[in-house]
């Protein structure tokens, strides 16, 4: 009892001391522990690292500092409902949560609060649909896009005609990996493939009768909706049973270094979707390089940059600062709120142009987002893994998926979200 | 001086079987309710609510009813995060498919469906007992959280397999889904947890506690003496799983709001809330919100003072954080076994004989 009530008074001291509300705050919920962490760890380094640089290099966003409050999740919801209301006082913009699941329980809080969330590439994916989710953004690409990159690419790899043949879904069993599922089953009734559906349970390191099961049933391809330390095992497993790896292709999740090195050559040719470029040939490093690992203010170990994860995490930032800049110049103030924020995130464009300017030309596809789509374009590529030289690269364009299929997804959940919910769908 | 029994008369039977038999303790019971029905709903915040009161309230009644059977009556469970994943999905169900229906109702049926499914798993109690049985707890837990996760019934055929609390009210105010105030939400769980610890301890001193005590100190003796074991076993079992099953649609509806089976009701949930009943102490309901509010605070405290004050590295912090409440739990289980609540007796019974010893 003596413990409890110096706990709660501890507890309430350190409440107590909230900071001035002057910069642009941007939480990063990441996680650095846990099975997920080998993930978690690079995506977070590229996100603060970005904005670090921003600070370095600009100033700030139009004059004003950006601060990253780290905040560890360990994929976990409870700690990222704690994560969230700790942050959330503290004039936080946009929320970045990383999870599939922590993302379903922020739509409806952070919605009511009036902040965004950018659940870039993840999330519910019907949240594209901005008429009935004001505050929730998914762009530039969702699952149901990658499902459909994914079967594009097995339709392109054998020959135009895919009828007959089996593919193979080897998924997290969790709100995440059960999200492409409906699409593929529209597209198997469209396309005429067989859809056969593995599930692997949290935290995924047990998957032998899975990849047994793939063993005896020889799909044409395998799928994979992995996160963490269960794409390492995959992998290794798939190597294990010589399943061809250039008909294993993973969502873009499933595909980082983290991912691959582990089964060394046996992952040589494995496949996974990219919504961005991979490598670290562009402008951007070398400034990333001066400002910020040389100068010694690199987040985390500073051994990620280049890799595919930190990229992914330095483009979240860096479309997070061009809305900023976006919302900076609609409302003509440097100090934005998160509403403003909001209206910066909904009238974001990101072209070839802006790109180029900040050292990242052809980095990602060119999109632009509106009240109606929150979603962009669902532009995807393809990378592959090149285990000798250790390296990923894209084989193909970014390319659009099978828009008219998933769109009607799109507006048959978001519908039903709305009745669940009493939304009215409208542009505010 | 004035915690002593001398003085405070006792003139009726009912005086004399009260739970605080001294007037200082009951003084301070007094107050702390008021306290928490009065002053705390003006004073509290969304931080307050969202990561420290709620889950200590919600995780107090899930180790109130674990303690019910494993502290009261002797059975080992595993299956909590289980029985929990029952509570929410039975809430789940009921809220979407009865809209009008008052979220009282529906988290006290969401208890008794719970009671029902966990009288189904008690009953191999009857043949197996210590480790066997908690190894068919075991399997309860990995068959609810498979059978949540397989049949997409559960989760009204939803894309993700997420469940989600819409908006439901009591009394014209908004319990559940985005727009709920903190003291809303926080007194809804409070009457709850009042309700329950109440009738908990009431159960646990009258008749029926004191069959599931005689089961647990010795079952063969319990019987000659005539507790009928199918009875006893079973009781404890639906009780236990009532509250349990109430904690978890309060877990789902009210403090999370959106709820996936695999991540918020895994194995951990149900190490979770048997470590609240050890640390807390077994067989006491004091020690039932003792160990929860360790369990609930100490990381919460043990973040905002590493990562706060003194500015380390989150992932550093988080490490740190298992390897303190890590060495808490050894240390507290090694200087004193039977839990917070034996320490809390200690300290009263010193506090009677103070100032003078001897």
């Amino acid at each position: 009892m003596k413990l409890t009530k110096l706990a709660a008074a501890a507890v309430a001291a350190s409440i107590a001391a909230t900071p001035v509300l002057a910069d642009l705050v941007f939480p990063s919920l990441d996680y650095r522990t846990g099975p997920y962490a080998a993930n978690g760890i690079p995506f977070a380094d590229g996100y603060a690292d970005y904005f670090t640089l921003v600070n370095a290099r600009d100033g700030g966003i139009g004059g004003v500092a950006a601060k990253v409050i780290a905040c560890e999740t360990g994929y976990n919801t409870e700690k990222g409902v704690e994560c969230y209301e700790s942050t959330k006082g503290e004039g936080a913009l946009v929320y970045q949560p990383l999870s599939t699941g922590i993302t379903y329980q922020l739509i409806p809080k952070a919605t009511a609060d009036g902040i965004p969330v950018h659940s870039m590439g993840y999330g519910r994916t019907s949240a594209a649909n901005g008429k009935v989710f004001s505050n929730i953004f998914n762009y530039p690409a969702n699952y149901w896009n990658g499902a459909s990159h994914a079967v594009n690419h097995a339709i392109a790899d054998s020959g135009g005609d895919i009828s007959g043949k089996t593919i193979a879904l080897v998924y997290h069993n969790s709100a995440y990996g059960k999200e492409p599922i409906r699409t593929l089953e529209e597209l198997s009734k469209k396309h005429g493939f067989k859809l056969s559906l593995l599930a692997v349970d949290h935290p995924g390191q047990e998957q032998k009768s899975q990849w047994l099961q793939i063993r005896r049933e020889k799909p044409d391809y395998v799928f994979m909706w992995g996160w963490g330390v269960m794409n390492q095992v995959a992998i290794q497993e798939a190597a294990n049973i010589r399943y061809p790896m250039d008909k294993f292709v993973g969502i873009w999740w499933s595909g980082s270094e983290n991912d691959v090195l582990p089964a060394g050559d046996g992952a040589n040719g494995y496949k996974a979707l990219a919504m961005h470029n991979v490598g670290s040939d562009f402008p951007v490093f070398d400034d990333i390089k001066k400002y910020v690992v040389d100068a010694g203010k690199a987040a985390g170990a500073g051994d990620q940059v280049g890799t595919v994860l930190y990229n992914r995490g330095m483009y979240a930032a860096m479309l997070a600062v061009e809305a900023a800049k976006t919302a900076q110049e609609i409302h003509g103030t440097a100090d934005i709120t998160p509403a403003m924020m909001r209206d910066g995130m909904e009238a974001l464009v990101i072209d070839e142009a802006k790109m180029t300017a900040l050292g990242m030309p052809n980095f990602g596809p060119t999109f632009s987002v509106s009240c109606e789509n929150h979603g962009g374009p669902g532009l995807g590529a393809i990378s592959q893994w090149d285990a000798s030289a250790k390296k990923w690269s894209l084989i193909s364009g970014f390319e659009p998926s099978d828009n008219e299929i998933i769109n009607a997804l799109i507006a048959e959940d978001s519908a039903a979200f709305a009745a669940e919910n009493n939304i009215a769908e409208g542009c505010k | 001086m004035l915690y002593r029994e001398a003085g405070d008369f006792k003139t009726s039977y009912a005086k004399d079987q009260q739970t605080f038999p001294i007037a200082f303790d009951r003084w301070g019971y007094f107050i702390t309710v008021a306290f928490a029905f009065l002053v705390v709903p003006f004073l509290i915040n969304d931080y307050w609510v969202n990561a420290v009161v709620l889950p200590f309230l919600i995780y107090s009644v899930a180790a109130i009813g674990l303690n019910i059977l494993t502290g009261y009556c002797g059975q080992v469970s595993l299956g909590t995060g289980g029985f929990m994943a029952v509570g929410a999905f039975s809430a789940y169900k009921l809220m979407t498919a009865f809209p009008e229906l008052s979220m009282i109702i529906v988290i006290l049926l969401s208890g008794g469906v719970t009671a029902f499914v966990g009288i189904l798993f008690g009953l191999p109690s009857l043949r197996i007992k210590g480790f066997y049985l908690a190894v068919a707890t075991l399997a309860a837990q990995f068959f609810l959280v498979w059978m949540f996760n397989k049949f997409p019934w559960f989760y009204n055929y939803s894309a993700s397999g997420q469940i989600s609390a819409p908006e439901r009210s009591v009394f014209g105010f908004a319990v559940t889904g985005a727009n709920v105030t903190p003291a809303v939400s926080y007194l809804f769980c409070l009457c709850f947890v009042f309700v329950l610890a109440w009738v908990a301890r009431n159960l646990t001193r009258g008749a029926n506690g004191r069959k599931w005590m005689a089961i647990r100190d010795m079952d063969i003796a319990a019987e000659i003496i005539g507790v009928d074991p199918l009875k006893t076993k079973l009781t404890a079992f639906g009780v236990s799983s009532f509250y349990i099953g109430i904690a978890g649609a309060l877990l789902f509806a009210i403090y999370l709001g959106a709820a996936e089976v695999g991540e918020a009701f895994d194995i951990s949930k149900s190490f979770l809330v048997l470590f609240m009943i050890i640390i807390g102490g077994l067989g006491s309901i004091f020690g039932s919100f003792a160990g929860a509010a360790f369990m609930v605070l100490m990381p919460v405290l043990l973040k905002n003072i590493m990562v706060g004050y003194l500015g380390w590295p989150t992932d550093l912090a988080s490490h740190f954080q298992f390897v303190i409440v890590g060495g808490l739990i050894v240390i507290f289980l090694i200087l004193e076994p039977h839990g917070f609540a034996q320490l809390w007796r200690l300290a009263k019974e010193k506090l009677r004989l103070w100032p003078f010893p001897h």
